[in-house]
C-alpha cells in the first residue's frame, strides 16, 4: 500500500497529540508545531511533484479495495490545495510565535491548530462522500474550539452564529449524503460517478445535487448563505482568522468543485443557478465591505466577494473557466491570508482595529506598508500581479461562452475591491496621523524575534502572489491539468476502480 | 407500512426542529439543531432501505451470506454520525453556556454586538 497520499492526515494527528502531551511546555509545543506544519508542506510539495503530470496517487486504505473501502486519491487539485494547507499552516504557526498569547497557548491551541489542518487536509484527500463528512467534523469542531478560544464576549457572540450555522450545514450534508445512498447504495465518489452517469432519473439528482449545493454553500458563504462569516471571521486572534480566511471556505469551494465535476454532471438549470449566486455574492460581499470601517470586517467582507469569482467558474463549467476557478483560489488564499497577517500586526502594535483611529503608517513603516501595497494590489487585480491574471482568464472564458451579464458584473466588482483596498491604503496609511489617535507617534521598535515572526511570512506572501502573478502562463497551465482532469474523470475512475465496474 | 411511519417521523423531526431553529432563544436554537439531526439519522436508516433481512453474517464454510440479509452499512453511518453530533451539541451547550455568562442573556437579537 502507498502510505504517502495518507502523511498529510497522519502528520498534524503526530503532531497534535505530541503537542497534547507537552502541555506544559510551551516552547517545545511551538517548536513541535512548526516542525510539523514544515514536514506537512513537504510531503504536499512531494505529492504536487509526483501529480502535477497528470498521473494519479490512490491509496485504498487498510487495502480495502473501492468501493467498500475508503478511498484516498490525489489528483492535481488536491495536491495544490494540501501545498497552500502546507503553507498557510507554517507560516501561521511562525506568525503565532509573536502573537498568540500564553493564556490560549496552555489551553490547546496547539494542538487544536493541528488538527484544524488536519481535517483540511483529509477533505482535500478522501475519495469517499461520508469519510468527507467526517473530516468536515473533524474540521469544524477544531475551528469552533479554535474561535471560541479565550471566551472574550465577542468571540463567543461571533462563535454561536458560526456554530449554529455550520451545524445546520452539517446536518443538511449528512441528509443528502443518507438521500444518495439510498439512491445509489454507494458513498465512493468514484462509484457514486459511473452510477450517477448511468441514472434514469436526472430530475432526482439534480434535487440531490441541490441539497449539496445548499450545504456546501454555507460552508463557502455564498450568497445568501454567508452571514455567519462576517459575524465571527474578524473576532479571534489575527493567526487564527489569517487560517480560517485563508483555507476554511475554500475547503467549501474545493467540495463544490468536486462534487459538481466528478459526481453529478450539472445541467443548464443548475450553471445557471450557480452563475447567479456568484453574481449576487460578488457584489454583496463588495458593497458590504465598502460600508465597513473595521479593518479585519472590511477584509472578511472581501473573502465573500472573492468566492463569488471561484463559484462563477464553476459555473461556467469550460476547460478554462475552472482553471481560472482554481488559479484564483490559489491567489487569492495568498493575498487574502497576507492581507489579515497585516491587519493582525497593525493590531498586535496598536491595539485598534477601527481605520478611522489610524493614519500615518506609510511614514511611519514604508517597508512594512509596501508588503500591504502588494497584497492589496493582487486582491485588487492589478498586473502584474496575481489577481490580474486570475480575474484576465475568467473574463476571458466568460467571453469565450457568451456570458456577458456575470462577466460584466465580475469586472465591476473588480473596480470596486480596488476602492476598498485604496479606502485602507487612504485612510491606515496615507492620511496624516489624526492628532487624538492612540496610535504611537514614533516609528514602532521591532526586536529580531518581531522581525522573523511577523514579517517574514508577510514579505514570504507578497513574493507569492508577485512570482504567482509573473509566473501565471506556468500556474494557469498547472491548473488547466487539474481543470482536465476534473472535467475528464475518465482516469480518475480508472485509478480507483480499476476494471470500470464493481466485481 | 414502517417505512411511511419513518417517513412521517423524519417529516415531523426535521419541522419541529426547523421551528425550533427559527426562534430567538438559543437554548431552543440547539435544541432543533439535535431533533434536526435525528432526523437526518433516522432519513439515512430509512432510505438505506428497510429489507427486513437478517444480519449480515456469513455462515462458516461458504464465501457469500444465505438469504436475504440487512445493508449494514447505513447502521455503521448513523453511528458515526450520532458520535460527531454528540460531540457537537455538547460542544454548542457549552458554548451557550460560557455566553450566558458573559452576556446575561439567551436572546439571539442582542447578541449583535459583532454584527454592525
Amino acid at each position: 500500500m502507498n502510505a504517502l497520499p495518507a502523511l498529510p492526515i497522519l502528520l498534524p494527528l503526530l503532531t497534535g497529540i505530541v503537542c497534547i502531551l507537552m502541555r506544559g511546555n510551551l516552547p517545545a509545543q511551538r517548536m513541535a508545531s512548526i516542525a510539523g506544519c514544515l514536514l506537512q508542506l513537504v510531503v504536499a510539495v512531494v505529492l504536487m511533484v509526483r501529480v502535477g503530470g497528470g498521473t494519479l496517487i490512490v491509496a485504498q486504505m487498510g487495502d480495502w479495495a473501492a468501493p467498500y473501502g475508503i478511498t484516498l486519491v490525489v489528483d492535481v487539485l488536491s495536491a495544490i490545495m494540501l501545498v497552500m494547507s502546507g503553507l498557510l499552516g507554517l507560516l501561521s504557526a511562525v506568525y503565532g510565535l509573536v502573537t498568540m498569547d500564553e493564556r490560549r497557548e496552555r489551553h490547546y491551541y496547539h494542538a487544536f491548530f493541528q488538527i484544524l489542518l488536519m481535517g483540511v487536509n483529509g477533505s482535500f484527500l478522501t475519495g469517499d462522500l461520508f469519510n468527507l463528512y467526517v473530516w468536515f467534523e473533524v474540521m469544524l469542531m477544531a475551528s469552533f474550539v479554535l474561535l471560541a478560544l479565550g471566551g472574550e464576549r465577542p468571540q463567543l457572540e461571533g462563535a454561536i452564529k458560526y456554530v449554529a450555522l455550520n451545524f445546520l450545514a452539517s446536518a443538511l450534508f449528512l441528509a443528502a449524503v443518507g438521500i444518495l445512498y439510498g439512491l445509489t447504495g454507494t458513498l465512493n465518489m468514484a462509484d457514486l460517478a459511473l452510477v450517477l452517469r448511468g441514472s434514469e432519473d436526472p430530475g432526482l439528482i439534480t434535487t440531490v445535487s441541490m441539497l449539496f449545493l445548499v450545504a456546501f454553500g454555507i460552508k463557502a458563504a455564498i450568497f445568501p448563505l454567508f452571514f455567519w462569516l462576517p459575524a465571527s471571521y474578524h473576532t479571534p486572534p489575527a493567526p487564527v482568522s489569517a487560517i480560517f480566511a485563508g483555507l476554511l471556505t475554500k475547503v467549501g469551494v474545493y467540495a463544490l468543485l468536486r462534487m459538481f465535476t466528478l459526481v453529478f454532471t450539472p445541467d443548464t438549470f443548475t450553471l445557471q443557478l450557480i452563475l447567479m449566486l456568484a453574481a449576487f455574492t460578488m457584489v454583496t460581499g463588495v458593497l458590504g465591505a465598502a460600508a465597513q470601517m473595521n479593518f479585519r470586517r472590511l477584509l472578511a467582507f472581501h473573502i465573500i466577494s472573492q468566492i463569488g469569482y471561484m463559484i462563477m467558474g464553476l459555473g461556467l463549467f469550460t476547460q478554462t473557466a475552472i482553471a481560472a476557478a482554481i488559479f484564483y483560489m490559489v491567489h487569492n488564499i495568498i493575498a487574502k491570508t497576507n492581507l489579515f497577517l497585516i491587519a493582525g500586526i497593525v493590531s498586535h502594535k496598536t491595539g485598534i482595529h477601527d481605520l478611522k483611529q489610524m493614519g500615518g503608517l506609510f511614514k511611519a513603516q514604508p517597508l512594512f506598508s509596501v508588503g500591504f501595497l502588494i497584497a492589496a494590489m493582487a486582491l485588487a487585480g492589478l498586473p502584474p500581479l496575481s489577481g490580474f491574471f486570475g480575474k484576465w482568464s475568467l473574463a476571458q472564458s466568460g467571453f469565450a461562452v457568451e456570458r456577458y451579464a456575470v462577466t460584466a458584473i465580475a469586472l465591476g466588482v473588480g473596480l470596486l475591491t480596488l476602492f476598498s483596498m485604496t479606502k485602507i491604503w487612504n485612510e491606515a496609511f496615507w492620511k496624516p496621523r489624526p492628532a487624538d489617535s492612540p496610535l504611537p507617534a514614533t516609528p514602532w521598535t521591532w526586536t529580531t524575534r518581531e522581525r522573523i515572526a511577523l514579517m517574514g511570512p508577510v514579505a514570504l506572501l507578497a513574493a507569492c502572489s508577485v512570482a504567482l502573478g509573473l509566473g501565471a502562463g506556468w500556474a494557469l497551465d498547472l491548473c488547466g491539468t487539474a481543470a482536465t482532469q476534473l472535467l475528464n474523470p475518465a482516469a480518475y475512475l480508472e485509478a480507483v476502480l480499476p476494471g470500470g465496474a464493481r466485481p | 407500512m414502517t417505512e411511511l411511519m419513518l417517513a412521517i417521523a423524519i417529516g415531523v423531526l426535521y419541522a419541529s426542529g426547523l421551528y425550533l431553529m427559527m426562534r430567538r432563544s438559543i437554548a431552543r436554537f440547539i435544541i432543533g439543531l439535535a431533533l434536526l439531526s435525528h432526523g437526518a439519522n433516522l432519513l439515512i436508516f430509512t432510505a438505506g432501505g428497510l429489507s427486513g433481512g437478517r444480519a449480515p453474517i456469513i455462515p462458516e464454510g461458504s464465501d457469500a451470506p444465505a438469504g436475504l440479509i440487512a445493508d449494514p452499512l447505513p447502521q455503521a453511518l448513523i453511528l458515526t454520525a450520532i458520535v460527531i453530533s454528540f460531540a457537537l451539541l455538547a460542544f454548542a451547550l457549552v458554548l451557550l453556556l460560557r455566553t450566558h455568562q458573559e452576556t446575561e442573556t439567551d436572546d439571539m437579537e442582542k447578541l449583535r454586538s459583532t454584527d454592525a
